[in-house]
């Protein structure tokens, strides 16, 4: 177990270094762009060049990295060109709010898809089991650009029941979250609901949970003291794995309802050629990912005895 | 035992296999569902120049986010309404399912290619293929796909090396921004092919006639291509059909980002976004590219699921 993590740790960071070159070297191998691309179109020759030299831009390209990955281990993130901020300074609140969005988004989805996937893989093919397959492949079919806006003509445009945008104008409110929730979750929970279903579908076939109902156990019993724990291991998995999609999910939806939060400052500073907000904002995603896809990989092993102990 | 060989050799041609894959789907009522949703936004792409529809680019200033079914000034209906600058819905939306169609079938297309090529050298090969691959691949994967998308899309811009190339191979400012979507949608989609492609290999090398094309001396290239990925495709049919409706939403997601092709093309993306600012006033214009693109991508993932259900079935 242990020696397993080990590797996986070990090749978790070989791939985040082997990505933080490729991105470096995708933004910054280019200095004459990228001294247009923050100092601006209108900028002169002489001046990037004196800003190159200036920033110590002309050292040799494997200087620069080992200096530029320092400087964003330990939080020097470069300054933002579209804001004139430090770019962790501008990047840190919006980090925050995707946070607490993405946080919300998870807990209800993986609770809603846990229940309708046990649900309906008890009894496959029964008639509950058929309606919430139906449910689940139909909102996985709409994009949350297109769930997002039958969301609003309806509970804002039609009953004005909630406010259209989130911006967190006047600070934090729930209010506000319920819109881009609702979006998120149901783009993401037919897919958590179909790999619980297949997950309880065949645990419920298996001979160990035959044998519990044919000794005469209690039916309860036997679901959820038998099978559920075994059915969970892999949904579990795949959930945090899809912590990857969720996140891509998360930046058309901030976008949508102008929620101030990482992926909306993302295809801001995209639309804005703001090379060192994107860069930095395309490494953490990176990181968040990798660990999860770790989480994900130890969480597998711990939670099947049959792997801990082999 | 010629006649038994004659009779298994011969098979119907390419499009009567067509006519019977469709008839098969006949059992699956979602699959026909999905088939007919798809087929609808394919024949609406092909007759886009035929149907009796305004232009979908011809603005109209008095005629700003009206309702559906306004009345135009030439007599006849806007009968889904009109956008912010006056433009006739229904005929956007029918202009805009051939960028859609086209250049999502192409990045799917595109992607497949590849990936299929990674998957089965991986897969067959071993080894190092394998490692050095699957690493690639790893590294793609790592990335949530919508970032990975945007960090590429940022710098490869119509200024950057890749952009000056496509301009100076003669392609107009829509098909290179097209070109480099698709590019962005294959770095991003390969890998997961990949990654099933090298599963099914994995499993398909050890059968008997891969041995008996090795001993017949055939070439690692000849036993990739010919002898293990035809034989793969039953899988992959069902994946392709799901992949390409992720592959349109990513695209149209771009267009709604303002990343996606550039205006005045109708992409459906786009149109949402566009309207979105005006409030109430542009709900109607904001409804209808939703629905088309969810009808498209509901049509994809139905006939996925009807196709897996039959495949399944025997």
């Amino acid at each position: 177990m242990l020696v397993l993590a080990a590797r996986r740790l070990a090749s978790m960071i070989l791939i985040m270094l082997v990505i933080s070159v490729m991105l470096f070297v995708f933004f910054e191998g280019d200095k004459l762009n990228l001294a247009m691309r923050v100092l601006g179109p209108y900028s002169t020759m002489e001046g990037r060049l004196q800003w190159l030299a200036d920033n110590g831009y002309n050292r040799p390209l494997i200087e620069r990295y080992f200096s530029w990955l320092f400087g964003f281990l330990t939080g020097d993130w470069n300054r933002s060109a579209q804001f004139s901020a430090p770019v962790l300074k501008f990047l840190a609140p919006r980090l925050a709010n995707t946070a607490i969005l993405a946080g919300c988004v998870f807990v209800i989805t993986v609770a809603i898809s846990l229940v309708l996937g046990v649900l309906s893989g008890i009894r496959e093919a029964s008639l509950r089991d058929r309606t919430i397959t139906v449910i689940s492949v139909l909102t996985t079919s709409i994009p949350e650009f297109a769930s997002a806006t039958f969301l609003v003509a309806i509970f804002v445009f039609w009953l004005n029941w909630l406010p259209g945008s989130s911006s967190f104008s006047s600070g934090f409110s729930w209010v506000e979250l319920i819109l881009p929730v609702a979006t998120l979750v149901i783009y993401n929970f037919g897919y958590y609901t179909r790999m619980t279903r297949a997950s309880m579908a065949e645990v419920m076939s298996s001979q160990y949970v035959r044998t519990a109902i044919l000794k005469g156990l209690p039916y309860n019993r036997v679901i959820l003291r038998h099978a559920l724990r075994n059915a969970l291991i892999a949904p579990f998995t795949v959930m945090i794995l899809q912590l990857n999609y969720l996140l891509s999910g998360v930046v058309v939806t901030e976008v949508f309802f102008a929620y101030d939060g990482y992926g909306k400052a993302l295809v801001d500073a995209a639309q804005y050629g703001d090379v060192y907000l994107i860069l930095a904002g395309a490494m953490v995603a990176v990181v968040v990912a990798v660990i999860s896809q770790f989480i994900s990989d130890i969480g597998y092993t711990f939670l099947n005895p049959r792997i801990r102990f082999a | 035992m010629t006649d038994a060989v004659a009779a298994t050799t011969q098979r119907p041609s390419s499009f009567g296999r067509i006519l019977r894959a469709i008839g098969l789907l006949r059992e699956s009522p979602i699959g026909i569902f999905g088939l007919i949703l798809v087929s609808f936004w394919v024949i609406m792409a092909i007759f886009a120049d035929v149907l009796p529809i305004r232009d979908p680019l011809a603005q109209s200033a008095p005629d700003l986010l009206k309702p559906m079914f306004s009345p135009a000034p030439d007599g006849g209906y806007y009968w889904l309404g009109t956008d912010d600058k006056g433009r006739d819905i229904l005929s956007r939306l029918i202009f805009g399912s051939r960028l859609v169609l086209f250049w999502s079938t192409l990045a799917t297309v595109v992607a497949y290619l590849v990936g299929m090529l990674m998957g089965v050298a991986a897969g067959y090969r071993g080894g190092w293929w394998d490692e050095v691959l699957s690493f690639i691949g790893n590294i793609f994967l790592a990335f949530p796909q919508m970032v990975l998308y945007i960090v590429l899309l940022s710098q490869l811009s119509p200024e950057s090396p890749l952009g000056q190339v496509l301009a100076e191979a003669g392609f107009s400012k829509t098909v290179a921004k097209g070109l480099t979507i698709v590019l962005a949608i294959m770095l991003g989609t390969a890998p997961q092919v990949m990654r099933i492609v090298r599963g099914i290999v994995l499993d398909l090398k050890t059968r008997d006639y891969i041995a008996a094309a090795e001993v017949r001396g055939e070439t690692p290239f000849y036993i990739m291509i010919v002898e293990l990925l035809p034989n793969a495709r039953g899988p992959l049919i069902v994946d392709a059909c799901l992949r390409m409706g992720y592959v349109t939403i990513a695209i149209a997601a771009l267009g709604f980002l303002g990343l996606g092709l550039p205006p005045p093309d109708p992409d459906w993306g786009k149109m949402i976004s566009e309207v979105r600012g005006y409030g109430p006033m542009g709900g109607n214009a904001m409804l209808w590219p939703a629905v088309a693109i969810s009808s498209l991508v509901l049509g994809l993932n139905l006939l996925a699921d009807g196709v897996r259900e039959i495949s399944l079935r025997d």
